[in-house]
C-alpha cells in the first residue's frame, strides 16, 4: 500500500496539527483510521468505477448476452460468471436481464450464473477488499464468486427447472440484433464520468457510516475482542454470517468497511469472507422482485444452492487462512 | 415523430423522463415525450438495460442518464440521419 504513504501523512497531520488530539490515545486511533481509510476508499472508488465504465461502455449486457446465447453449458457458465464482474447490477434490474436473457434462449443455469457473480463480484466490492484487506483477499473474494457462481449455474441447469419459471417468460422470443447508437471516444468518458458520479452519490453515505462505525471499533473495542463469539474455531460463525447477510443488501458498501475492522478484532477472515458473500449475493428485496418471473420453490433453490456454496467458501477459508 | 422513455418505472427512468422533456422543448420540438413502463416493451426492441430513450423505435440512449445537452446531441444524431 506504498502508494498511500502520502494519505497517512496527510491523516496525520490533520489528526495532532489540526485537530492537536494527542497521539497514542483511542480518539486519535479512531479519528486517524476515519480520514486514512475514507480517502484512501474514495480515491479507489474514484478512478476504478471510471475505468470500469469505459469498459462497461464497450460491453453493454445486450451485448453480454448475445456473447452467452451462443456459448455450450460449462464455457457459458463460466463466461456469464466472469461477465458478471463487470455488469453493474442493482435489485431492479435483475428482472429485466432475467428476461432478456431467457428470451434469447441463454440457458436458465447460464443465467442463474450471470444473476448470482453480477451483484456478488463488482467493481465496489472488490475496491473495497483491495483497499481494506489487501489484493489476495480481494483475489480470493472474486475467484470464489466466480466458482460460486458458475457452480450455482451448472447445479440448476441439471435441475431442469424450466417449469418453475413463470409461462409468461417463454411467450415472447427476443430480438437478438439490436441497432446500438455509435458511442464516440469523448461520448464514452462522458458517460463514465457520469455514471462514476452516479455510484458515488449513491455510496457514500454507506460507506462513510460503515468507515464511521469501523473507525470506532478500530479505536475502542479491545482487539480479540470477538475471537471467542466470531474466531474460526467456532462451527456457528459461518452460517451465523450468511444469515444476518440476507436481509442486508443496499448496504454492501457499508458492509466491508465494517467488517474490516471485526476482523481485526478477532472475526476469522472465513467467517468475513461469508458474510460480505451473503450480504452482495443473497438479497431479500431482489427475491421479493424475482418472484414476478419465477415460481418460489425455484428462488429457495437458487438461494439454497448458492447459501450452501458460501459456506463452504466461508469454512474453506476459515481452515486455509487461520 | 415519436420519442419515448422507457423504464422499469424506477426514480432513475422518471429522471431521464423529465430531462428529456426538457430537452424536447429546448429543441424547438412539438412532439409530446411518451412514459413507458412496460419491461416487455423494451425485451422487444432488444434491449435489456433500463432506462431506455428511443426515438421513432430506435434506441438512441441506452442505461443511463446524461445532462439535458447529450440528450439534445441523442435527438439530433437521430433526426438527422
Amino acid at each position: 500500500m506504498d502508494i498511500f504513504v502520502p494519505l497517512q501523512w496527510f491523516a496525520d497531520w490533520l489528526t495532532y496539527r489540526v485537530f492537536f488530539i494527542t497521539p497514542k490515545t483511542l480518539l486519535a486511533g479512531a479519528v486517524n483510521f476515519f480520514i486514512f481509510d475514507t480517502l484512501k476508499i474514495f480515491i479507489l472508488l474514484a478512478v476504478i468505477i471510471f475505468v470500469v465504465s469505459i469498459i462497461r461502455s464497450y460491453l453493454p449486457p445486450e451485448k453480454i448476452r448475445n456473447i452467452l446465447a451462443h456459448k455450450n453449458k460449462y464455457t457459458g457458465n463460466i463466461a456469464a460468471s466472469l461477465l458478471g464482474i463487470i455488469t453493474p447490477f442493482c435489485s431492479c434490474s435483475a428482472i429485466p436481464l432475467f428476461l432478456g436473457f431467457v428470451q434469447a434462449g441463454v440457458p436458465l443455469g447460464t443465467t442463474f450464473s450471470f444473476l448470482v457473480a453480477s451483484p456478488m463480484i463488482n467493481e465496489v466490492a472488490l475496491i473495497l477488499l483491495l483497499g481494506l484487506f489487501g489484493w489476495k483477499i480481494a483475489l480470493i473474494y472474486i475467484i470464489s464468486g466466480v466458482v460460486i457462481a458458475a457452480f450455482s449455474g451448472i447445479i440448476i441447469g441439471r435441475l431442469k427447472v424450466e417449469s418453475l419459471v413463470e409461462p409468461f417468460v417463454y411467450q415472447s422470443v427476443a430480438q437478438g440484433s439490436v441497432e446500438f447508437p455509435q458511442m464516440t471516444k469523448k461520448e464514452r468518458i462522458a458517460y463514465a464520468k457520469i455514471y462514476t458520479l452516479d455510484i458515488l452519490k449513491k455510496v457514500w453515505p454507506y460507506v462513510l457510516i460503515g468507515i464511521g462505525v469501523g473507525a470506532w471499533i478500530h479505536g475502542y473495542v479491545p482487539t480479540d475482542f470477538l475471537a471467542k463469539y466470531a474466531g474460526s474455531g467456532k462451527w456457528y460463525g459461518v452460517p451465523l454470517a450468511v444469515l444476518i447477510g440476507i436481509p442486508l443488501y443496499s448496504n454492501a458498501a457499508g458492509v466491508i468497511p465494517l467488517v474490516s475492522a471485526l476482523t481485526e478484532k478477532g472475526v476469522s477472515m472465513g467467517t468475513t469472507l461469508a458474510f460480505m458473500m451473503s450480504v452482495t449475493a443473497l438479497s431479500l428485496p431482489e427475491f421479493m422482485i424475482l418472484k414476478k418471473v419465477m415460481k418460489t420453490k425455484l428462488i429457495l433453490i437458487f438461494a439454497g444452492i448458492v447459501g450452501i456454496g458460501i459456506m463452504f467458501t466461508g469454512y474453506l477459508f476459515n481452515v486455509i487462512l487461520r | 415523430m415519436k420519442i419515448q422513455v422507457l423504464g422499469s418505472g424506477c426514480p432513475t427512468c422518471k429522471k431521464l423522463f423529465e430531462i428529456t422533456r426538457t430537452a424536447v422543448k429546448d429543441l424547438g420540438l412539438t412532439e409530446e415525450v411518451e412514459y413507458i413502463t412496460d419491461i416487455q416493451q423494451i425485451l422487444d426492441m432488444g434491449l435489456m438495460s433500463s432506462p431506455v430513450l428511443a426515438v421513432d423505435g430506435k434506441p438512441a440512449l441506452i442505461g443511463f442518464v446524461p445532462d439535458v445537452e447529450e440528450i439534445k446531441k441523442a435527438i439530433q444524431k437521430i433526426i438527422t440521419k
